[in-house]
């Protein structure tokens, strides 16, 4: 799925491959406190183009220009390490003439209406869409102002605005070389009326887009003096711990807090319908305080609950038909006629995402208002969450956003946010509550668990002619995001599946809705194609072996409709020496992908030990994500989302016994770490392409590579994650 | 119970009791929030301090187990030369992501390179495999340390 906008393509209406062609909607005006105001407003899917048109001028969004010739962007886009506070300002400096230094970033405030992600339709960072959604806008908004100061110091000089030109914050008339600063013309520029069209730059001609210009982030990140969510100081606070009850779905039947209140440093023990918050002066003695509490749970409908009911429930209902996603030909027909038919089942276990911030929140409800202190991706749904639990209106609730130590789809969720309002309404003054890693891991809201049934058949020469895929799990959409939700649809579950790489002639997607009981799902780093790109690349494969051909050729022969695929594909095979020879138990495995607007390619070579051990030593990685806006960020998500995606591949496992989740800490839930790792080289292809999204597609692409490589190496095929050496034994 | 610790040279007075972790007086007590909480069980090394130059997990080390010893904070750590040249390269390289485990990775890269002037691969690994980066930003922590050992190596120190 290239950019599409998140909508079914049924609904879609008009062709909009990205949110690119959406101009948006630029209104300029006075600051309060002098200079120049520009605010933008993005039309999105669920906003008709018409209403867009209608918004009014709204005082806080988005570009200041002071009259000290300070460029503020408050950004509605949060940062959690992806790099957009950097990249973002790149965007406006580039139009704008102005150094990057010269850009200050402010987080916005709360608010669908004004700085709605118009590929997803309100506030949220995620899905790797902020560069996909603000490329164009922000260059706008550049340009725009930059347009407007020029105009001011042309009306000024009484000369002809051609004859200006900007350069790093000033206007100069280029035939006199007279200069005057934004500073000195904001006042004037926000007087001249803002133009329809602006002219953006020829991507050719960019100066600072394209180069690795250093991170505005981390400077305060050496020294300890970024300030996430957890580390807010409020006067008067306290800190809770909390307990939810250990099945999904129990509630506390009773406490015996007496233990608790008599250490040191406790104060309160709080109650909610299924969790308990021990309120401390320090996390120690809340900690403390919690472990010595005795709770009775009523565990509920899902006490005796396993991963293995829940997967046997998938199993019976994926043998259904499922909503159609893809109908491509006859798939049935095809197989009849087969030469070679193969079926295969995969599955993927459930996810957490141990985010190295756990779950936190601080809140201070009081009769007139409430403040909340967190890092969340959706700044909105804090906001209407927390109104809705207090009782106050939404403009009563003020969201202080910080900076988010790791998101991965964990913080597009408020359950904890809910929880911690619900325990703060509770007592005098600000709390704040921090999860126990055991708390996170063991009440996250995981990546569900899919249970993928697939066929296809090749004709004599070893052509694939049929390719059958049912998806069956839960829709993440259909809780989080309803109305793009229809008749069983769901674009980001089947999102990987459905528009793949390889031009086939008869093919089927289809997917099966099955929401597992007694444990809730969520998005995770690479969302739909977590699962889906291991699903299609590992089968891929399968079909490559059958067909006795190898897996680059096989791949190679199916894209010639899609060059930019087959160019990714060509350079990691290249870059990676496929082809040359490795040493008895090595092997090398290839993965292809077009998702998140990006395409990708990664050879895996792995070493599989005697033992079954698998020791992944080197991954090769060829991008194209069109034009690159920070080549060496590009490199860092690519290195990151790899490791993230590797140690799921790997290790990531949650499962279920008597209802509750068996692991708990980085002992149970392993993640990898630096002696664990393979090598990594990046290959990024340069064009001026339409940018494509770079927090999330190594995820998708690593594991189908190991396991493919793996499948190299010892002739075992694993239809399942986590890798389970105990199958690779020889 | 009150304790004097001292924390980057500075004498604190606290009164915990004994059995509470040095990283919740360091944060809730002390309010010295550079150093993370990430696992409670010294499996993630997010609360890396030094205890006299050594990098120990405060998440796990007693308050009351201090005595005399000299605790160091990623608040301070770029007073040190180590320190310094460690935080230098995590910027020249661009090492950080989220940035929330990095405090514990600076701190156990710096005891590292101050007591081992030429940490080799395996070195590297057993210095640092107990700190956790869920951004994975291991393949430029490694670089980073070697890029700062080698600064450490001035001309007249012999190379």
């Amino acid at each position: 799925m290239l950019g599409r906008p998140i909508k079914p393509e049924a609904e879609a209406g008009p062709p909009e491959r990205s949110g690119l062609s959406r101009r948006a909607v630029l209104l300029a005006g006075a600051a309060a406190g002098g200079g120049l105001l520009l605010s933008f407003s993005m039309p999105s899917l669920f906003t008709p183009r018409s209403a867009a048109a209608t918004i009014s001028f709204e005082p806080d969004a988005f570009i200041r220009i002071g009259q000290d010739g300070s460029v503020t962007l408050i950004i509605p886009q949060v940062e959690m390490g992806q790099g957009t506070f950097t990249s973002c300002p790149m965007l406006l400096a580039e139009e704008l003439e102005v150094d990057l230094s010269q850009v200050q970033v402010a987080q916005a405030p709360p608010s669908d209406k004004l700085y709605g992600n118009s590929l997803v339709g309100f506030q949220v960072t995620g899905g790797s869409t902020s560069i996909r959604a603000f490329y164009q806008p922000l260059r706008e908004a550049g340009a725009t102002a930059r347009t407007l100061l020029i105009a001011a110091a042309a009306a000024t000089w009484g000369v002809d605005a051609s004859t200006c030109r900007a350069e790093k914050g000033e206007v100069i008339h280029t035939p006199t070389g007279r200069t005057l600063s934004y500073g000195a013309l904001a006042d004037k520029a926000a007087t001249v009326p803002p133009p329809s069209n602006v002219a953006l730059k020829d991507p050719k001609d960019f100066t600072l887009i394209g180069t690795s210009a250093k991170r505005l982030d981390t400077p305060d990140k050496v020294n300890g003096d970024t300030v996430y969510g957890i580390d807010v100081k409020i006067p008067g606070m306290k800190i809770g711990t909390v307990a939810a009850c250990p099945v999904f779905g129990g509630k506390v039947k009773s406490v015996d807090d007496s233990k608790a209140l008599a250490v040191n440093g406790v104060g309160q023990v709080l109650k909610i319908d299924n969790a308990v918050c021990v309120v401390a002066d320090n996390m120690g003695a809340a900690k403390k305080g919690l472990e010595a509490l005795n709770i009775a749970w009523d565990e509920g409908p899902n006490a005796k609950l396993t991963t293995a009911d829940i997967v046997a429930e998938m199993a019976k209902v994926s043998e259904t038909e499922g909503v159609i996603a893809r109908n491509d030909g006859d798939v049935v027909g095809a197989l009849a006629g087969a030469s070679a038919k193969l079926d295969a089942i995969y599955e993927l276990p459930f996810l957490a995402h141990t985010t190295m911030e756990p779950p936190n929140c601080t809140v201070h409800v009081r009769p007139d208002g409430c403040d909340i202190w967190v890092g969340i991706q959706v700044m909105s749904r804090a906001q209407a969450v927390a109104a809705q639990i207090t009782g106050l209106p939404p403009e009563k609730v003020t969201v202080h956003n910080h900076m988010l130590g790791g998101g991965f789809g964990r913080r597009l969720e408020v359950d904890f946010i809910a929880q911690a309002v619900a325990f703060a309404k509770q007592v005098d003054g600000p709390l704040k509550i921090v999860w126990t890693r055991e708390e996170d891991v063991q009440h996250d809201m995981y990546r569900p668990y899919f249970y993928d049934r697939l066929a296809a058949g090749l004709d004599a020469s070893g052509a694939p002619i049929a390719w059958s895929h049912r998806i069956c799990g839960s829709s993440i959409i259909a809780r989080w995001a309803p109305p793009a939700f229809k008749d069983g649809y769901d674009f980001d579950t089947v999102d990987g599946a459905v528009e793949l790489p390889y031009s086939l002639p008869n093919v089927r997607v289809e997917y099966v809705r099955n929401e597992p009981k007694g444990i809730p799902t969520a998005f995770w780093r690479s969302v739909g194609p977590s699962h889906n790109i291991f699903v299609v690349e590992s089968f891929i494969d399968e079909l490559a072996a059958a067909a006795k051909k190898d897996p680059v050729e096989f791949r190679r022969a199916l894209l010639d409709k899609s060059p930019r695929a087959k160019a990714v594909l060509d350079l990691a095979a290249e870059k990676a020496g496929w082809g040359e020879p490795l040493p008895q138990g090595a092997g090398r495995g290839v993965s292809v992908q077009t998702v998140f607007g990006t395409y990708m390619a990664q050879v895996a070579e792995v070493e599989v030990a005697k033992d079954g051990v698998v020791n992944v030593k080197r991954i090769t990685c060829a991008v194209d994500c069109g034009i690159a806006i920070n080549p060496d960020t590009i490199e860092a998500q690519v290195e990151s989302a790899i490791i993230y995606g590797l140690t799921a591949a790997l290790h990531g496992e949650i499962t279920l016994k008597d209802g509750r989740v068996e692991q708990s800490n980085f002992d149970t839930y392993p993640a990898l770490r630096i002696n664990e790792i393979p090598a990594i080289d990046v290959h990024t292809l340069k064009n001026f392409e339409a940018p494509g999204g770079m927090g999330e597609p190594g995820t998708s692409a690593i594991a189908p590579a190991v396991t493919n490589a793996i499948f190299a190496a010892t002739g075992v095929r694993l239809r399942k994650l986590p890798v389970d050496t105990s199958k690779l034994k020889s | 119970m009150p304790f004097e610790i001292k924390i980057n040279g500075t004498d604190h007075a606290v009164d915990v009791d004994g059995d509470i972790p040095l990283l919740w007086v360091l944060r809730d007590v002390l309010g010295m929030t550079g150093t993370k909480f990430g696992c409670g069980k010294a499996l993630c090394g997010a609360c890396t301090v030094h205890l006299n130059g050594n990098a120990v997990r405060s998440c796990v080390f007693p308050v009351g187990s201090i005595g005399e010893s000299e605790i160091t904070t990623i608040e301070a750590i770029g007073e040190t030369p180590a320190g310094q040249k460690i935080q230098k390269a995590w910027l020249d390289l661009e090492v950080i992501q989220c940035g929330y485990c990095q405090p514990g990775q600076i701190m156990s890269a710096s005891a590292l390179i101050a007591t081992n002037p030429n940490p080799t691969d395996a070195d590297i690994d057993a210095a640092m495999a107990g700190n956790i980066c869920r951004c994975g930003t291991y393949v430029r922590i490694r670089k980073a340390i070697k890029q700062a050992a080698k600064d450490s190596h001035a001309p007249s120190q012999g190379g």
